[in-house]
């Protein structure tokens, strides 16, 4: 009964999860950070969906994966409206760029 | 392994040949789509471009949502598909043509804090992958006693996930219709121009 490790799966989630670090504190534009952190999403929910394997009655997993996906919507939706605005106001995407005006 | 309660008719032999061959493609075609993940990942990181790690991204999801089929999980890859794929990054696509000025010679990010984001990155990949080294996870009590046929007779997940969102997690699932409303509302709320309008 050859299956797919476990421990592979947890691995490449591993891998990408840390590479959803490396967007995020790496990169300047805000879009990209945002990606980040869809990286990172996906990392969680490949973890939930792998343990959900060994879960086949239950699923609870999968369930929940699905409300991560859900929720990871919601926030890119209100994210990237927010990125908008920050466009709009400061004439820049670029995180290090942008400098709140003194009163 | 899908096709396995169809296969009843063929003599046990061939049945267990068949079966060796589909775990032999599932494991070639996970290791595939691995590789292609953790590629288009380090791309999306690596470019300077902003539309590249974009598309990049849309590879990376794509990939992720093949690996979940092979999981078992069909109904999680299709949700995958259309929401991720067709959705979040279509908004980010869009996130880039607004925010940044098209008439640049490309839309270009550049990096910051290189070393100090790899030394981290670094770190919690080595952190991470040793503990999972460490733990012996196949070894867990509960893993050995379930077994891993998940399918068993039935043809996918769709059944069992619908009859459980609407039992036994029927409240979280009325309450993300009620966030996704009120995060439909507030985006469309902040990126109104009000003074235009």
């Amino acid at each position: 009964m050859e299956q797919i490790p476990l421990e592979h799966i947890l691995l490449l989630s591993a891998v990408l999860f840390s590479i959803g670090i490396l967007a995020v504190i790496s990169k300047r534009h805000a879009v990209v950070v945002l990606m980040g952190i869809e990286l990172i999403f996906n990392a969680a929910n490949l973890n939930l969906v792998a343990f959900s394997r060994h879960d086949p009655q239950l699923l609870q997993g999968q369930v929940f994966s699905l409300f991560v996906i859900l929720v990871a919507a919601a926030e890119a939706a209100v994210a990237l409206a927010i990125v908008l605005r920050v466009y709009q106001y400061f004439k820049t995407a670029n995180l290090n760029q942008i400098i709140i005006p003194e009163k | 392994m899908l096709l396995q309660g169809a296969k009843k008719g063929t003599s046990g032999r061939l049945r267990q040949k068949t079966n060796n061959e589909q775990r032999i493609t599932e494991t070639v075609l996970f290791y595939l789509f691995a590789i292609l993940a953790i590629l288009s990942a380090a791309y999306m990181v690596l470019t300077r471009n902003l539309l590249y790690a974009g598309f990049s991204l849309l590879i990376t999801l794509l990939s992720v949502a093949g690996i979940y089929v092979l999981l078992f999980a069909d109904f999680i890859a299709v949700t995958q598909l259309m929401v991720y794929v067709g959705g979040v990054l279509v908004l980010i696509l869009f996130g880039i043509m607004l925010s940044s000025r098209v008439h640049d010679k490309s839309v270009l990010s550049e990096s910051v804090n290189k070393v100090w984001g790899t030394l981290v990155a670094g770190l919690i990949l080595v952190g991470l992958s040793y503990t999972i080294l460490k733990a012996n996870i196949s070894a867990l009590p509960w893993l050995q006693t379930t077994q891993l046929d998940v399918l068993g007779n039935q043809k996918s997940t769709v059944q069992s996930i619908g009859i459980k969102l609407m039992t036994d997690v029927v409240v979280p699932f009325e309450l993300a219709s009620l966030l996704l409303l009120v995060a439909l509302m507030g985006a469309a709320y902040i990126a109104t121009d009000k003074q235009k309008v």
